[in-house]
């Protein structure tokens, strides 16, 4: 059944647990790199690898970043709180325990407003806390990549003690058949946030940003929220939106057949769509969570946390306002760069010198379509900010025809290398007037018949010389300009 | 010679000035220990690894003069819990077997900075859980006095190295006593400092909130003279305190207790306590008072659930602190046939390599953390902690120190309670308080009991009060004759070897 359907029936309930790379330098409690795709175990030390009598001290920034964070999602900040262990084995678990926050967390009751299609949506902010990352486990030998099936098991600790922050919402509803956008939108806002912060790279695909999230279905008549799933690691905004409409699905599959949800984590998968059931948590384990004795409790002095406000940027729903003003967007515009994720990708396409109708013009209406049939988020497709000028600037002074010019941009999605050599290996681009005339005057050479029926006065007869020109031209012609010269010659 | 000579006899203080001054050489020094632990210990297996080319390599840097101070050259037996690069680290236990650390804990590195000479690494109750050794998973360790009875513990290999002549020095790690009660049942001198007062970095972890290195030697001076080179702020350490270390070694040069007002805990007496112990420590109350100090009888009411609350407290902490012993990174590996599953690899490697006691406080530990338990346990024993805090600081509104017997009773036999964990336990009754508190605390010899053992006399100070420990232990030293105790044991021992 599908997803609005579903959604007349039942009222959604949502909740987001995002996980965020902080970007210090250095690791949470000790001085190891934090630096992305370093050879696995060597950005590592006693203390991160939880060697014995090794001992954990925090790191100044990242405490800072995460209080940042909590300012610009609006929270209190904790006078005095602690870390505490979330005790549980796991191989890529250094210490076999992680030090987190549990009920002392650093930030908390904050909100984050996020704009959809006209419409403001107020998420709030449960908690903001922070923790250390665990290593990555490869299990290797397997098809899937999952434990099951695998031969063995390799563990890079370059990734364990980096310091991560999880921003966690309290349920939100009321987003109707919105849920699914919702989610998305919230997280690309989230993201935005923590951008413009400087906290954090906010890299989806480097999981540097990451996602776990929460849905449960309510019969309208209910009053109380239903079994909810959470699906772990959504490592996309796409992702985000695809994994709540299949769980909205799914759940509403089981219920309307008298069954019962499930409360477990799901994983999600991407060329599916699809979310599989993970560890239930009916017989999850129990974290013995207690305070981290090996830590002082952190008071964050509220000079410190007056002086991180006044340093926060502005945030990206201003700094957007102030944008639309500048170059004449409309609210509509704005809300469907945002929701495309393109507002900065179309600003540093008028700084690379577009006008800002084209730069929207080919964000909007060309490029993320492109990245949709592509399955990548619109930041990774292969032309850069600049790329999208130069070919808006050639197209300008008639050096490429808008055909040509998607031809173009195709070219360099395909990575065959910039628009200028893209351009000077495919031989495209306008062809001139003389060469124009030439061409017309074979093409009518050519096809005498043709030619005759069009000094009839049978205009219909056009389009097959103007075909000929383009194919002898291979594409560069002008066509509106090769019909006025065939009418020109043969009236 | 084989371990008699007179070298191992001089306290710390006297070899080091001895080898300042040239007469002997630190690796004469160094070598007469290890002459003498090849011949004694044997009989008292007191070290778990003794680190012949460390020792000698340090002593031969301090004889060309690259490192000097007031133990340059002066040998050490340090517990086997605190990690050394390069030399096996084991905390006693068989899940640790053939580890070599990558690292230095800080007091190492303040040790070799100072001069001090490594023997090796002494043995103790695995991951410092007991009272006698005997839970140590290479086989306990001897008193000097007796080879029959227990040298204390966990740090008895330490004591038993110190009181046996095979080192001057010791460092032992006191989580509930175990540095101040092996001290008390060897006739030697052993200090729990302030919380915070010596690096953690490089402890292994029993219970991060209680645990403490400190020193242990013959005289109360050798200990301050320790004392003084392994204390201060460490950045790698949270909890360390940034505070100057306090006048230690002055104040064991002092030993002047006139004017001080002395509490005598009154919890700490009664039943259970053995009657030679009981008369040695009053009378050495009896002395402090003659030497001018005004002696108190001071109520604690708390420190009766003190021993309680450490068992949920230090058991909680242990079972997290023993969780990274799961065979996929260090240490024993059972089972892994290219089969089982990372879980059963972790399971089989716990039960081989972790002995009984230890899994009963990792099973405790868990139980008390449990949801849904966590608040009638742990959480319960956090506030028996703060009475216990207050107890203390209301004490010490009336009082500078307090003063208890270290242990109810002499050194017990090997074997007399090691299948009885609640009378095991019972050693500590006296010493755990302190470690609740985070306060410093010395037992210092005060005699020996009508059965011809050492008697420990507990002082216990206020936080970062570490000098009045000594103050009061050097008094009572002087008073008592107490550092000549050990005659008795070089005696025998002498006799033996020659």
């Amino acid at each position: 059944m599908s997803y609005d359907d579903v959604l007349d029936r039942y009222e959604p309930v949502l909740g987001l647990e995002t996980h965020v790379e902080l970007g210090t330098a250095t690791k949470l409690f000790c001085g190891c790199s934090t630096v992305f795709g370093g050879e696995p175990n060597s950005q590592v030390c006693p203390v991160c690898l939880g060697l014995p009598g090794s001992l954990p001290v925090t790191n100044r920034a990242a405490i800072e970043f995460t209080i940042k964070i909590g300012l610009a999602l609006h929270c209190d900040i904790a006078e005095w709180c602690r870390f505490a262990r979330k005790n549980y084995f796991y191989p890529d678990m250094p210490k076999d325990y992680q030090v987190s926050q549990y009920d002392e967390p650093l930030c908390t009751d904050g909100y984050l407003d996020v704009a959809l299609d006209g419409r403001t949506y107020r998420v709030e902010i449960e908690r903001v806390h922070l923790e250390e990352d665990t290593g990555k486990t490869l299990h290797v030998g397997g098809d899937t990549g999952r434990i099951h099936g695998a031969n063995h098991s390799l563990v890079d600790y370059n990734r364990a003690g980096i310091p991560l922050v999880e921003i966690v919402t309290r349920p939100i509803r009321g987003t109707g058949k919105h849920a699914a956008a919702v989610a998305k939108a919230y997280v690309s806002e989230l993201r935005d946030v923590l951008r413009d912060l400087g906290v954090s790279d906010v890299r989806m695909e480097q999981g540097s940003l990451r996602a776990d999230v929460n849905v449960s279905l309510m019969p309208p008549d209910a009053d109380q929220l239903g079994t909810r799933t959470e699906t772990k690691n959504v490592n996309s905004l796409r992702s985000v939106e695809r994994a709540v409409r299949h769980e909205v699905e799914r759940q509403a599959g089981v219920l309307d057949a008298g069954g019962r949800v499930v409360q477990e984590t799901r994983h999600f998968h991407e060329d599916s769509g699809t979310t599989s059931p993970g560890r239930s948590k009916e017989e999850a384990q129990d974290y013995r969570y207690f305070p981290e004795p090996d830590l002082v409790p952190l008071a964050p002095p509220r000079e410190l946390v007056e002086e991180l406000r006044a340093s926060l940027p502005e945030p990206p729903s201003v700094r957007r306002a102030r944008f639309a003003e500048t170059h004449g967007y409309t609210a509509v515009d704005m809300d469907q760069m945002t929701n495309a994720g393109v507002v900065d990708l179309v600003e540093a396409t008028i700084d690379a010198g577009a006008p800002a109708a084209k730069a929207k013009g080919w964000w909007l209406g060309y490029l993320v379509g492109r990245a949709g049939e592509l399955g990548l988020e619109v930041a990774e497709l292969a032309i850069t900010p600049a790329g999208v000028a130069r070919i808006s600037a050639l197209e300008d002074e008639g050096s490429l025809t808008n055909k040509l010019a998607r031809q173009v941009a195709d070219a360099v999605l395909a990575g065959e290398g910039d628009v200028d050599a893209v351009i000077d290996a495919h031989g495209w681009r306008v062809a001139g007037e003389d060469e124009l005339v030439a061409a017309v005057d074979a093409a009518i050479a050519d096809a005498p018949d043709i030619a005759a029926k069009i000094r009839e006065g049978n205009q219909g007869a056009v389009g097959p010389l103007v075909g000929a020109i383009m194919k002898a031209t291979g594409g560069s012609a002008d066509a509106k300009r090769a019909r006025e010269l065939i009418l020109e010659r043969l009236s | 010679m084989s371990g008699d000579s007179e070298l191992c006899r001089l306290e710390a203080s006297e070899l080091a000035k001895r080898i300042a001054d040239r007469d002997v050489s630190a690796v004469e020094v160094a070598q007469a220990h290890l002459d003498r632990i090849a011949a004694l210990d044997t009989a008292y297996h007191a070290f778990l690894h003794v680190d012949v080319d460390g020792a000698l390599a340090q002593a031969k840097r301090v004889d060309a003069g690259e490192v000097e101070g007031p133990l340059a050259g002066v040998p050490l037996a340090l517990k086997d819990v605190i990690v050394t690069r390069g030399v096996p680290t084991t905390a006693g236990s068989r899940i640790l077997e053939g580890w070599l650390p990558p690292y230095d804990a800080t007091i190492v590195e303040r040790m070799r900075d100072a001069g001090i000479v490594v023997l090796g690494k002494t043995n103790m109750d695995e991951f410092a859980m007991g009272s006698s050794t005997e839970h140590s998973g290479y086989g306990a360790a001897h008193n000097p006095w007796d080879l029959d009875r227990t040298p204390g513990g966990s740090g008895g290999g330490s004591a038993a190295a110190v009181a046996g002549f095979l080192a001057p020095l010791g460092i032992g790690t006191d989580t509930g006593g175990s540095i101040r009660q092996p001290a008390a049942v060897t006739g030697t001198v052993g200090i729990k400092p302030t919380y915070g007062g010596v690096s953690r970095y490089g402890l292994i972890a029993f219970s991060s909130s209680l645990d403490q290195a400190g020193p242990c030697a013959r005289t109360v001076l050798d200990a301050a003279l320790l004392h003084e080179v392994i204390a201060g702020h460490d950045s790698r350490d949270s909890t360390s305190i940034d505070a100057p270390v306090p006048p230690v070694v002055d104040a064991a040069r002092d030993g002047d207790v006139s004017g001080m007002r002395i509490g005598v805990v009154k919890e700490f007496a009664g039943d259970g306590y053995q009657s030679g112990v009981t008369a040695r420590f009053d009378e050495a109350v009896a002395t402090l008072a003659g030497l001018g100090a005004e002696v108190i009888e001071v109520s604690c009411p708390h420190f009766d659930y003190a021993l309680a609350a450490y068992y949920l407290i230090a058991p909680s902490e242990a079972s997290s602190n023993l969780a990274r012993y799961d065979a996929m990174r260090y240490g024993l590996r059972v089972g892994d046939d290219g089969e089982a599953s990372a879980e059963a690899v972790m399971a089989a490697t716990r039960e081989a390599g972790f002995g009984a006691e230890v899994k009963r406080r990792i099973i405790l530990g868990t139980y008390a953390l449990s949801a849904g338990y966590y608040d009638a346990y742990y959480g319960q024993a956090q506030k028996v902690r703060t009475l216990i805090k207050r107890d203390f600081e209301s004490a010490f509104e009336q009082v500078d120190v307090l003063v208890s017997p270290t242990t109810p009773t002499t050194a017990f036999k090997l074997g007399e309670r090691v299948d009885d964990p609640l009378s095991m336990y019972l050693a500590d009754l006296c010493t755990i308080p302190s470690n609740l508190y985070g306060g410093p605390a010395m037992s210092v010899p005060c005699g020996l009991s009508d059965d011809g053992l050492p008697v420990g006399f507990q002082v216990m100070a206020p936080v970062l009060a570490d000098d009045r420990l000594y103050r009061v232990g050097a008094a009572l030293e002087q008073a008592l004759g107490t550092a000549a105790l050990l005659d008795e044991v070089w005696r025998r021992d002498h006799a033996a070897t020659s």
